[in-house]
């Protein structure tokens, strides 16, 4: 698959719009404006970006919860991300869900899921409806190389192998499972050739390597849309921060090795690619300021966001009309209950 | 909608007539349920194990099989935790799964998608969407089933936020509330019991028959002391009450719970306030169970109207055994249900 230099420009901006917002995540986390976990992707981008845009528009997204470059990667605004790390109304997921529960439908992105491998069976259900409803349309399901290890990750593709559902499943191999290394995790550490198991195909690709990581993605998406053919693709790359922002990340590897790998870097690759296609340093440093300014302006648009009312407690725990059926429970409810949860209008 | 205003009490009271209903068992009155609402709505589809070929381990799906086919009757390999994830998924692209798990014992290997996955969604996406599930399975123990096949769970997932929890103990409210849950927007677990599905009763035929999600039914009505019970508990304390009444001219009131989460406390405490006693009972152990939450609800309600501490009966909190004679001791049986009430009431220590 060749890829125009515009397109290639576009998703180099994209790359270098998760590395930027990554960046500001953290400090702003350290600012005390983030709170909770907050997992950063840098050092992943040409991974993120480039499956993602191997989807179709129609296509649908799950992932774990190293989620924020995937949610800006499948268009959620910069605004709507930073807002729902700073856990204000705006967010995309109105300051309920935080850094791992990053969600927008209206974009296919059916959610960062906290609960490793559990948004596996979920993904393989969306492939289910998908064929239900006549729609040639797949999932790509996000999974961090940890997640091979659960039960939830062998019931799925085996699902997804036996349904014949249109899922791909995207094994995010970056060597370590919070701290512990593929090595000490993983009996067979080529982790693609768990899919020989259910007969599924697999690829294993550089994720460092935009290009590489592009073709291989729409390869087995293009499969899944017109064939129902479930599959597996391990993009192997390298996270630099730790599992999350409170982990230095060096108890378990060493700054060496990270050195080392940031010669890989996958930002710096990709703009070898378009220096050799002719793009300037002073158009590269106008697309490092364009990006600073936008998130610059996602941080400021979020710290302008209001903080989610109290009043709205319970919002959407329950779909409207259900405030009916809850109206008889009040009655000897735990002290607070009933102005916290019932008073804001339960699911209406 | 006020349910208290506008929902019949009584399940059968929703029938416009006599001709409109027939006795049925409770399997039947199931069965019935989801032959409707697979006629009515092409997204509602059944996926679980042996629910299709076998027909159902207890027979509740069977011939849907040969009525709907294998895309909406979809067997599943033993896969709880596989199947009740894809179920949530399908749900929130707007399907409408009814997913059967065999007994509520193996729901707990799907307890991750459960509890942290489709009671989260509304909520933790901030009501961007939601999840219409159902999931079906029976509780319950009495068959020698032993320790790992003879527990009810029901007030595990009852006490957790973003779910709904239905248990009907009669055939009628068996069709109405799985219908209920099926055109719910929200996930629902709908807990069946293995002693009541051989139960028959009266069941309306109306395709729009619906027991509303949220309202108790006072079962039997009486003035001497409240027995508060859903699912196969509700069962049994209908025959100790008829007993009761019998044998020592205690009128006993009955209030089969049907709902769980939400919890009708208010016609708990209408009654408990008529009656000022209360005997709580349940087919699981008491110990953080369904009846510790209605007796918690109850004190605060009905502090003043109180005669005598609220009572309980559960499960003996042991693992079941095999042996029958332990099982039967440890079961809440009608003679321990009795004692229970006679001494509540101060007739027997």
């Amino acid at each position: 698959m060749a890829i125009a230099t515009a397109t290639l420009r576009d998703l180099y901006e994209q790359m270098l719009l998760i590395r930027v917002f990554e960046t500001a995540a953290e400090r702003e986390y350290k600012a005390a404006q983030i709170g909770g976990y907050c997992h950063l992707s840098s050092g992943q981008e040409a991974a993120t970006v480039g499956a993602t845009h191997a989807l179709d528009a129609e296509d649908l997204l799950v992932t774990g919860y190293r989620c924020h470059g995937f949610a800006l990667a499948r268009g959620v605004s910069p605004e709507a991300v930073m807002a729902e790390l700073f856990g204000r109304s705006g967010g995309c997921a109105h300051g309920r869900g935080g850094s791992m529960h990053l969600l927008d439908v209206d974009v296919g992105y059916y959610g960062g899921w906290g609960i490793v491998a559990g948004q596996l069976p979920i993904a393989t259900g969306l492939a289910l409806a998908l064929v239900r409803q006549g729609r040639e349309q797949c999932v790509l399901c996000e999974l961090g190389d940890g997640a091979v290890n659960m039960g939830a990750w062998h019931e799925s593709l085996n699902l997804a192998a036996v349904w014949k559902l249109p899922v791909v499943f995207l094994v995010m191999n970056n060597e370590y499972g919070m701290g512990t290394s593929v090595e000490r995790a993983s009996a067979v550490t080529d982790l693609h050739r768990r899919a020989g198991a259910y007969g599924l195909p697999a690829e294993r690709v550089d994720g460092n390597d935009l290009i590489a990581v592009a073709q291989a993605a729409s390869t087995l998406l293009s499969g899944a849309r017109s064939n129902r053919q479930a599959a597996v693709l391990e993009l192997v790359t390298y996270r630099y921060r730790g599992h999350s922002v409170a982990d230095p990340g060096l108890a378990y590897r060493t700054s060496e090795e990270i050195a080392e790998h940031q010669h890989n870097d996958p930002i710096t690759r990709t703009r070898a690619l378009l220096s050799e296609a002719g793009v300037s340093d002073e158009q590269f440093d106008a697309m490092d300021t364009e990006v600073d300014e936008r998130v610059a302006a996602a941080i400021a648009w979020s710290i302008a966001s209001p903080p989610p009312p109290v009043s709205e407690l319970a919002r959407g725990m329950y779909a409207p009309g259900s405030a009916a059926q809850f109206a008889r429970m009040l009655a000897g409810a735990p002290f607070g209950e009933r102005e916290l949860v019932f008073a804001g209008g339960l699911g209406e | 909608m006020n349910p208290t205003k506008t929902a019949p009490r009584g399940a059968a009271e929703g029938v416009a007539n006599a001709g409109d209903s027939e006795v049925m068992t409770y399997r039947d009155a199931l069965r019935l349920a989801l032959r409707e609402e697979l006629q009515r709505d092409e997204h509602v589809f059944i996926m679980g194990e042996e629910v299709g070929v076998f027909e159902g381990a207890y027979k509740v799906t069977a011939g849907l099989l040969g009525e709907f086919g294998a895309e909406r009757v979809r067997d599943t390999p033993i896969s709880e935790e596989g199947f009740v994830g894809a179920g949530i998924g399908a749900a929130m692209l707007g399907e409408r799964p009814v997913v059967e798990i065999m007994t509520i014992n193996f729901l707990l290997v799907a307890m991750d998608q459960v509890v942290n996955h489709a009671a989260k969604i509304g909520a933790m996406f901030g009501g961007e969407v939601r999840c219409p599930l159902v999931i079906r399975t029976p509780n319950g123990a009495g068959n020698q089933l032993t320790a790992q096949h003879s527990q009810s769970f029901e007030g595990w997932f009852a006490g957790t936020p973003g779910l709904k929890v239905l248990a009907p103990a009669s055939p009628a409210d068996a069709k109405g509330l799985l219908k209920s849950a099926i055109r719910d927007n929200d996930p629902v677990l709908l807990v069946e019991n293995l002693a009541i599905y051989k139960e028959r009763g009266e069941v309306p035929l109306d395709p729009e028959f619906l027991t509303p999600i949220g309202l108790a039914n006072v079962a039997r009505v009486g003035s001497d002391i409240t027995l508060v019970a859903h699912s196969y508990a509700t069962v049994r304390a209908l025959h100790v009450a008829e007993k009761l009444a019998r044998d020592h001219g205690v009128d006993a009131e009955v209030v089969d719970l049907r709902s769980l989460r939400p919890l009708d406390v208010d016609t708990v405490a209408a009654s408990v306030t008529k009656t000022s006693r209360a005997v709580c009972i349940e087919e699981g152990w008491p110990t953080y169970g369904v009846t510790a939450e209605v007796a918690a609800r109850i004190q605060k309600a009905c502090f003043d109207d109180l005669d005598a501490p609220v009572e309980r009966v559960g499960m003996a909190e042991v693992p079941l055994p095999y042996a029958k004679q332990l099982e039967t001791a440890a079961l809440p049986g009608e003679d321990r249900i009795e004692a229970a009430v006679l001494a509540t009431l101060g007739l027997r220590g």
